[in-house]
């Protein structure tokens, strides 16, 4: 469906995107997440056509976007960053404009309208000024006009920004129905958010892709390692990490808290082949030490994403 | 160009549901009428000769004030990154933007034909030259609109478009008047570049190629260098 290759975006000396190569396929969600800064952003306008690339082709179903923009701007619905709409404009007259221009006329551009309102519920606020909307239901405005002509290809820059979290569960909602038959393309930077609505997840660091696959194959490609937490009184750190570090498996002991409380918590880091709770707790169960803790940490998109974009 | 035409019917409904047009056609009536009619009943002749020597300098303010928002605003709020994905090319755009600011333009103009209508009653007033001077005040407007919209496409803030704006229509208004400032080589040139000059000829009813080509010239200078700095935006 969408083919980038090499894309490459500098601003003067700055480079935003570099050498990015990414294909998408009919139907699917991507969620492109990234720090602040990352390049998000500077991709999606790219993509939609507002940006020239510096270098790179993207092409859209065969066509290439430099010769063809009008046909792939047909095909898409773009919801920019904070949705910016004209502020002087009643939301129905801004729908209505929007219609025409993407060629719909009379009863099949009310139909539309009268869909989109009910979808992105907007039934209450169609003969509102834009200016007197809240950032959320600016934002419902943004997306029914993304979505006028039920595009095939929906590109919205983070659509749930600003949002409640009731509205944010609505248009989640909204955009897994869409990502049924359509291709979506989010980006984001909250991360339990792309893991709720993406099939595949691109993360993009200074500009260059750092990972890219499902959640699942994410978390399975960092999970090298994992961690067991446990909280002990009354035991002393050295005795405890004599105690605990021979235990076939474990590979670091750290301690988080400095002990004052008669509490030490400690941080396990084990290879991941085995479960290791049951010789921690049977070694810990022949000293006179109380478990108050013990619980393992799975790897969530969070820490992966940290450990993949923090410096260095 | 029908994606022109959905733009010039927004940007003119833009214009109309605030009341910035209501305020720009107030003064420019208030200012027009007051400077005809204070000294019409000293030349006591029944024509519009006074009003249209007025009309450039008038519009040389007012015009600049109603093409800059077109381009500024949009990029300044950021709705120019939804009108640049929308299914519309760069040409649709200028030109509805451009064919607003004229019909606005000539909302400005139709309650001043109350101005001869009025003199019929008084006396012989001859329609030719009025008709080519409201012709002539389109054309002029036109001229100056471009360059307004090229003034509000270099930048996101409306005051200085305005005052791009105004400066060069100014320049353009007054440059025939200076000739008195340049060498001599140049002046058939420099006189050929005032606006004034051509828009008087036609107002006097001697409609001219040459002052109509100079009017389009303006104008597509005026809209393509818009096209221009656009282009470079992204």
């Amino acid at each position: 469906m969408i083919h980038v290759e090499n894309l490459t975006k500098y601003y003067d000396k700055f480079c935003a995107v570099d050498r990015i190569n990414l294909d998408i396929a009919k139907g699917e969600i991507i969620g492109l997440l990234g720090p602040n800064g990352a390049g998000k952003t500077t991709t999606l306008r790219m993509l939609t056509g507002y940006f020239k690339p510096t270098s790179g082709d993207i092409h859209v179903k065969d066509l290439a976007i430099d010769d063809h923009p009008l046909e792939i701007k047909k095909m898409m619905g773009y919801l920019p960053e904070s949705a910016p709409l004209y502020h002087s404009m009643l939301v129905y007259d801004y729908l209505d404009y929007i219609a025409r221009i993407r060629g719909l006329n009379g009863d099949k551009k009310l139909a539309r309208i009268r869909k989109l309102a009910d979808l992105c519920g907007m039934g209450g606020i169609m003969h509102n000024t834009v200016s007197e909307l809240s950032k959320g239901l600016k934002q419902r405005v943004g997306l029914a006009h993304a979505m006028m002509t039920d595009p095939e290809i929906l590109i919205l820059d983070e659509p749930t920004s600003g949002l409640d979290p009731n509205q944010i569960a609505e248009i989640r909602e909204i955009i897994r129905q869409i990502g049924r038959e359509k291709t979506v393309i989010l980006s984001t930077h909250i991360l339990s958010e792309a893991e709720a609505t993406c099939d595949r997840i691109v993360i993009i660091n200074k500009g260059k892709i750092i990972a890219d696959g499902s959640t699942q194959d994410l978390k399975q490609a960092a999970t090298k390692e994992r961690f067991i937490r446990i909280s002990l009184l009354d035991a002393p750190f050295d005795e405890a990490d004599a105690l605990i570090s021979p235990i076939d498996g474990v590979k670091r002991v750290e301690q988080l808290n400095s002990a004052d409380n008669g509490r030490l918590d400690l941080r396990l880091t084990c290879r991941s082949e085995s479960d290791l709770r049951k010789n921690i707790y049977q070694a810990i169960k022949a000293t006179d030490w109380i478990l108050v803790e013990m619980h393992q940490e799975t790897k969530t998109l969070e820490t992966i994403f940290r450990e993949l974009t923090k410096e260095n | 160009m029908p994606q022109a035409i959905h733009i010039l019917t927004k940007e003119v409904n833009d214009y109309f549901i605030t009341p910035i047009a209501y305020i720009v056609i107030s003064i420019f009536l208030l200012i027009t009428g007051w400077f005809f009619f204070t000294t019409f009943f000293l030349y006591n002749q029944a024509d519009l000769r006074q009003f249209f020597n007025l009309l450039p300098i008038i519009f040389a303010f007012v015009i600049p004030a109603i093409t800059m928002k077109l381009f500024a605003e949009e990029v300044n709020v950021g709705s120019y990154e939804v009108l640049i994905t929308l299914p519309v090319t760069m040409n649709d755009i200028i030109i509805g933007k451009f064919l607003a600011a004229v019909v606005f333009l000539a909302a400005c103009l139709i309650p001043t034909l109350a101005y001869p209508i009025f003199i019929t009653f008084m006396g012989q007033l001859d329609w030719g030259p009025v008709i080519a001077g409201y012709a002539g005040a389109i054309l002029l407007g036109g001229a100056f609109a471009a360059v307004g919209l090229f003034a509000s496409s270099l930048t996101r803030n409306q005051i200085i478009a305005f005052i791009v704006g105004m400066v060069i229509c100014f320049a353009l208004t007054t440059i025939d008047k200076m000739l008195f400032f340049f060498p001599q080589v140049l002046l058939s040139v420099i006189g050929y570049l005032g606006a004034d000059y051509h828009f008087q000829n036609i107002s006097k009813g001697v409609i001219d190629s040459r002052d109509i080509l100079y009017f389009g010239s303006v104008i597509f200078i005026g809209l393509y260098g818009a096209h221009l700095a656009m282009r470079s935006r992204n």
